[in-house]
């Protein structure tokens, strides 16, 4: 019992880990990229897109998805490996 | 075939799809009326998310309001998506092993306490009352434009095609109609985008076509920004509003659209933990879709409309023109008496108005796509406004039954308790009938906010609720008021009792009471973590419980009792 507690806070601080690191991106792309660091990156170009501007208006959208699909793989193969999974 | 035939078509297919499915899924138990049977694949989950989260506001104005605000329309994009983020990973997969049916009833149980429960349903109740009475207008516009029938008819008939397969078929009924819904607004949404993004930029892919190049060369955006500038407009690409101010604007939208009841509740209805987060991922996707080409269609909008009106002979304008006028979403007056008509920045001298729903509903006709593109776009926004409608219903009328009868009679049998959920349901649209004929003038205003009352509201004591288990009731319930008291407080302070004063230089750090919502989420907070210092922590089972919502493993299905 006391080993499975062990292990259930393992697992916890491994899902914590995933997110935060997770957020971080989310947060970068988005409200750092988007709108802190907008006037910053808009001196570049990519294609016809002021790069800030395609942050913040398409950019970020993309990240978001992708984020999520990470998240989604991550959790099934760490479920898993603490042997929480569902069958 | 001229256009009102083909929308009557088309309108009338998509309603008999509708009622079609809905007799098809018609729920026997309070499990099926309440979350479909926890029996949804992830799938058609994320795509009836989609739909329930896109209401006539994304569908028809979202796209006009980034064409008259540029860069400032981003808040709404990242807003609206990035909270997918937060609900995949920290509410979905909890809240569907927690296994219950509804946000009150996660507060209720998390923080043992009735009192708690009532607040989040009265916290529930209203976002989603000021929610769906917008959606009813929605509705009733649409027919008026399209059907040429009188907008109140118009809500009517909306309602008994929402009263008709949101009360005999509850969510599971609701579910498989969004996902058709999904499918119709889609459609609707892409086929005019795709035609306008060919012909300004050659670029099928609206996404792409916005970086694209027009006619002379020149790349798309920078031509905006010169057309807009000499105009004396700001350019397309620069924003107007402060940063701070679009970042708490962006912040709330987030955390509000994480903390929606209607959104949350469509994660109770999966078999499985993995089948949420999944469907959290699919749902997103759906979702993009659209709203990546929003600001395609925002910045192809604007241009053609600068470019096919602005500096033209008054009595040379396009057909189109003519059409939109009669509903006086488009205002041409020749101020000067030249003829001409001028676009410009100074009020005064302006001679063309232009409301930002047009940017997506007269799109076809602007493009001069064939009649059947029309009648599309309008069964689409109808898709839009119905689903979400539909989704808002069952939030309230489940609230009603499940989270005060259920709470305060424990003994009521299934049966009645199922009878309740429909006769909340039918009372919620009439009611919301009646909103939508007979619009408080607060309306359309109030629903921006439900965002910020959901972030400063629910949020933060869900995600306390499952990453502390030091936090008691006493803390949820004094954060929770504080948070909503605090937002209302300030909305309604700068919105109805001193407008004058609605102008940066008397907001608190520069924050518009559109995103003062992410200032009473961070009060919320606060107030959670302190008070629970100072009062006793959780009893064991409610620790129990955190821990065991925390593992994946045994969700089995959605619990009923």
């Amino acid at each position: 019992m006391a080993d499975n507690k062990q292990k259930m806070k393992a697992y916890w601080k491994k899902n914590l880990m995933t997110l935060l690191f997770l957020l971080l991106i989310w947060f970068t792309v988005s409200f750092g990229f988007g709108i802190l660091l907008v006037e910053q990156l808009n001196n570049f170009k990519i294609g016809g897109f002021k790069l800030g501007f395609w942050f913040a208006q398409q950019g970020s959208i993309y990240v978001f998805v992708i984020l999520i699909f990470v998240y989604v793989y991550r959790m099934n193969k760490l479920d898993k490996e603490f042997d929480v999974n569902e069958e | 075939m001229d256009i009102i035939t083909w929308t009557y078509i088309l309108v009338g297919l998509s309603f008999a799809l509708y009622i079609g499915i809905a007799i098809w899924t018609r729920a026997g138990s309070t499990k099926e009326f309440y979350v479909a049977g926890g029996g949804v694949s992830p799938l058609a989950n994320g795509m009836a998310t989609a739909a329930d989260w896109m209401s006539a506001a994304s569908f028809i104005s979202m796209a006009g309001i980034i064409s008259f605000s540029g860069y400032d329309g981003s808040v709404y994009l990242m807003g609206w998506t990035g909270g997918y983020v937060l609900l995949a990973l920290l509410l979905a997969p909890y809240l569907r092993k927690f296994g219950k049916f509804t946000v009150p009833d996660f507060v209720g149980d998390r923080y043992y306490s009735n009192k708690a429960r009532v607040v989040a349903v009265i916290c529930a109740l209203f976002i989603s009352f000021t929610y769906v009475a917008g959606q009813m207008r929605g509705v009733g516009i649409v027919f008026s434009r399209y059907l040429e029938v009188d907008i109140n008819t118009g809500v009517i008939i909306g309602m008994c095609i929402v009263f008709f397969y949101s009360v005999l078929g509850g969510m599971k009924g609701i579910t498989y109609t969004q996902v058709a819904q999904y499918c119709v607004l889609i459609f609707a949404y892409m086929v005019p985008a795709i035609f306008v993004s060919m012909q300004l930029t050659g670029n099928p892919i609206p996404q792409l076509g916005l970086g694209g190049t027009v006619a002379d060369g020149t790349h798309l955006l920078d031509k905006l920004d010169g057309v807009l500038t000499d105009l004396g407009f700001a350019a397309y690409t620069s924003g107007r509003k402060g940063m701070v101010d679009m970042f708490a604007i962006t912040l709330a939208l987030m955390v509000g659209t994480a903390g929606l009841p209607h959104v949350i509740v469509r994660f109770f209805t999966v078999p499985r933990v993995k089948d949420a987060r999944l469907s959290a991922g699919y749902a997103l996707v759906f979702i993009a879709i659209l709203y990546t080409t929003a600001p395609a269609v925002a910045a192809f909008g604007i241009y053609n409309a600068i470019d096919t009106v602005a500096e033209k002979p008054v009595d040379q304008l396009p057909e189109w023109v003519g059409n939109w006028q009669k509903t006086n979403l488009i205002v041409v007056e020749d101020k000067n008496g030249d003829g001409i008509v001028q676009y410009l920045a100074d009020k005064e001298a302006n001679e063309l108005t232009i409301d930002k729903d047009i940017m997506v509903l007269a799109n076809p006709e602007i493009a001069q796509l064939p009649n059947w593109v029309v009648g599309l776009v309008a069964s689409g926004a109808m898709a839009a406004a119905l689903s979400t409608a539909a989704g808002l219903l069952l939030v309230i009328s489940t609230s009603i039954s499940r989270d005060l009868f259920r709470t305060f009679r424990p003994e009521m049998s299934e049966k009645k308790e199922l009878r309740i959920a429909r006769i909340a349901a039918g009372g919620a649209v009439v009611l919301a009938g009646y909103f939508g004929v007979n619009p408080p003038g607060f309306v359309a205003e109030v629903v921006a906010f439900a965002f910020g009352l959901a972030a400063a509201s629910f949020f933060p004591v869900i995600i306390m609720g499952i990453f502390s288990t030091k936090i008691n009731k006493e803390g949820a319930i004094s954060g929770m008021v504080l948070g909503l008291v605090f937002t209302l407080a300030y909305i309604i302070y700068f919105k109805f009792l001193s407008p004058e004063m609605n102008n940066a230089e008397n907001w608190w750090f520069g924050i518009s009471p559109e995103g003062i919502g992410s200032v009473g989420m961070l009060l919320n907070f606060v107030a959670c973590y302190v008070v629970s210092k100072f009062t006793p922590a959780p009893p064991q089972h409610v620790q129990d419980m955190i821990q065991e919502i925390r593992i994946p493993r045994g969700a089995g299905g959605a619990v009923d009792h």
